[in-house]
């Protein structure tokens, strides 16, 4: 028993430091000086440009015609990330609300008719999905760029699941309490998938957070660029010059980072309550 | 009070839960739905409170039809067999969320949940949630949800059928009391017939979704108006032995007895029903003597089940705590009161009464 346990520290703590080296030695060089990095490569310990490199990365143009730096495009990735998620909770929860409570015709066609929308990828739909937004005038915009992916079946196959695990009794109660359908939707059916809701909202959000090629698609004013955009931007700069700024790049990517991580770290725990104060 | 008029459910599949079925229920009265699942009594009683749809017949409650309202508005409280408590809320806006829906002010409901939980023990939890509850905790603020609505009818669900066995007594208790105290009418239904005898005041008997029988507690059970009700209400369950009815002699075996209040029944092949506690060892005077092959012995405590063979057929009595040998032979005595006489069809065979009165 003790032999397991001890290693099953080891297995956990080699898992954890092959995830966390690459990024601790992305943090230590971008506190590097440029030509540091170019001539040493990589660095274990951080340097002294800590607060220069990421207040130029966070407030200065770098490599773009107008003024767009970090701070402007992790405002974009937040609308986009924050978009998805809401959105996505939205939509899905109402479908599934009217799939598992309501007696519909042909509610299990309508059902496999959202899941198999699962196996279209947006990449294989890009084309045609591109001709809708063009054509309804939505380039360029923010509402162009999260409602025409909003729609998730993933999102609505798991609401589907959680509902049908929800005790039918506790609509039958509800009934003979005059809870009409919005009632008992929002009364009921809302506060118990809170944990549901939060998990579903750290994967949209980083979802939304991470799509590359559906904003590079659907916008071309570089006020809309997202900062995973603004990493892959950066990066075709840093090739082309002369001296090229790594310390920039690395320090772009740790602010990449930082919300989904945040977002993941505050709803993990609430994620973790839930499971662990709900009883049904 | 509430009256269910050839009440006919079907379901989609086509099977008929329910068969025209007629009761009427008198103000107050607290009427008890027993049978084995798949009888229909959770149909009957969800049809009542109107979860699911009648397919025809009419429900009348205080001479209002109220077979084709909505459950909220029927005036009816349920209490649900996992009591369906809102897991997120506390009890108090467990006990709230039907009169807060309701359009009643926070004052009143705030009195009337006061009430009620005085009445219930459940004052001191009610700012827990259910989670932190117990079984029996949990009953109390299911039960308190359809109280403090103040309903005309309560309907019971097998609220009792999660909790242990001796809660199970104590609330049994503490439901008869308080349906005495607030003297509303109720429906309720079980499968176990201990709760069906001790609860009601009258007991329906159901049987594929037709009734077989409607009488109190001690009508069933002294009573029966069938081999299945008979076979059903009592434990251990009734003996059921082929004999033969000869102008009022009856011949089981090879012995006989006459009975004279069944002196005007025709000739016919019958079922003789004894009770297993009406077996005894102590000779009778009147009645049926018979031997018993002893095969297996259950003591429970006060006394014990003999299992056993009479002319090759299964028999149980109940003896007190004596000892038998295996393979035994024992001589029973039944007295002939505790005879019960089903024809072919198993339909009860009835006493002429005024042969009874004569005798007495």
């Amino acid at each position: 028993m003790k032999q397991n346990q001890w290693l099953d520290h080891v297995i956990l703590i080699l898992g954890a430091l092959f995830m966390i080296i690459p990024i601790w030695l992305i943090f230590a060089s971008s506190t590097h000086n440029p030509n540091t990095i170019i001539s040493e490569g990589l660095q274990w310990l951080p340097g002294g440009n800590f607060t220069s490199v990421y207040s130029e990365v966070w407030n200065k143009s770098i490599g773009f015609s107008t003024d767009v730096n970090a701070k402007s495009m992790i405002i974009n990735s937040m609308i986009m990330g924050l978009g998805f998620a809401i959105g996505k909770i939205i939509i899905s929860m109402m479908a599934a609300y009217a799939l598992v409570y309501f007696r519909m015709p042909f509610a299990s066609l309508w059902f496999w008719l959202i899941f198999v929308t699962l196996l279209l990828p947006l990449e294989v739909r890009i084309i045609p999905s591109y001709e809708v937004v063009a054509n309804l005038g939505m380039l360029n915009s923010f509402s162009g760029l999260i409602l025409p992916l909003i729609a998730s079946a993933t999102a609505t196959f798991f609401f589907r699941q959680f509902f049908r695990t929800i005790p039918n009794e506790l609509l039958e109660a509800a009934q003979l309490d005059n809870a009409g359908p919005v009632r008992f939707f929002i009364d009921i059916l809302l506060p118990l998938s809170k944990t549901m809701i939060a998990a579903i909202f750290i994967i949209m959000f980083v979802v939304g957070w991470n799509q590359y090629l559906w904003p590079i698609m659907m916008t071309t004013d570089e006020s809309y660029n997202t900062i995973v955009m603004g990493i892959k931007q950066l990066l075709s700069d840093i090739s082309q010059s002369s001296q090229p700024r790594y310390d920039q790049a690395f320090a772009l990517v740790i602010f990449a980072m930082l919300p989904p991580i945040l977002v993941v770290i505050i709803f993990q725990r609430w994620f973790v309550k839930g499971l662990v104060e709900t009883e049904k | 009070m509430l009256a269910l008029k050839n009440l006919v459910k079907t379901y989609d599949n086509g099977h008929q839960a329910v068969k025209n079925i007629s009761v009427d229920i008198k103000q107050g009265e607290f009427i008890v739905l027993v049978g084995p699942s798949g009888c229909g009594k959770s149909s009957i009683l969800r049809s009542i409170a109107g979860l699911e749809p009648i397919t025809s017949g009419e429900i009348q409650l205080n001479n209002r039809r109220i077979d084709t309202e909505k459950p909220a508005t029927r005036d009816i409280a349920m209490v649900f067999q996992n009591y369906a408590l809102y897991p997120h809320m506390t009890v108090y806006e467990n006990l709230a969320y039907g009169l807060k829906n309701r359009g009643v002010d926070r004052d009143t409901i705030e009195s009337k949940i006061e009430h009620v939980s005085k009445t219930l023990k459940i004052a001191d939890y009610l700012d827990r949630k259910p989670a932190k509850l117990s079984g029996g905790q949990r009953q109390r603020v299911a039960m308190g949800r359809a109280i403090v609505r103040d309903p005309q009818l309560f309907l019971f669900d097998e609220p009792l059928s999660n909790l242990d066995a001796s809660l199970r007594a104590h609330m049994r208790l503490e439901i008869k009391k308080l349906q005495r105290e607030l003297a509303v009418t109720s429906v309720y239904v079980t499968h176990d017939q201990v709760e069906a005898m001790t609860l009601a005041d009258r007991i329906i008997v159901l049987n594929q979704g037709v009734i077989e029988q409607v009488g109190t507690p001690a009508e069933v059970y002294h009573k029966p108006a069938s081999t299945f009700v008979a076979s059903f209400i009592g434990s251990p369950a009734m003996n059921f032995h082929p004999a033969e009815i000869v102008e009022g002699v009856i011949n089981f075996e090879h012995q006989s007895v006459f009975l004279p209040e069944y002196a005007h029944l025709p000739t016919q092949k019958i079922q003789l029903g004894i009770r297993p506690e009406h077996a005894l060892i102590e000779p009778s005077n009147t009645g049926l003597s018979f031997s018993l092959t002893v095969q297996a012995v259950e003591p429970l405590g006060p006394n014990q089940l003999v299992h056993g063979l009479v002319h090759d057929k299964v028999f149980t009595a109940l003896t007190p705590e004596l000892h038998f040998a295996n393979k035994e032979v024992l001589t029973l005595n039944v007295a002939s009161q505790y005879l019960h006489l089903f024809d072919s069809e198993g339909k009860r065979l009835i006493a002429d009464t005024n042969v009874l009165a004569q005798a007495s």
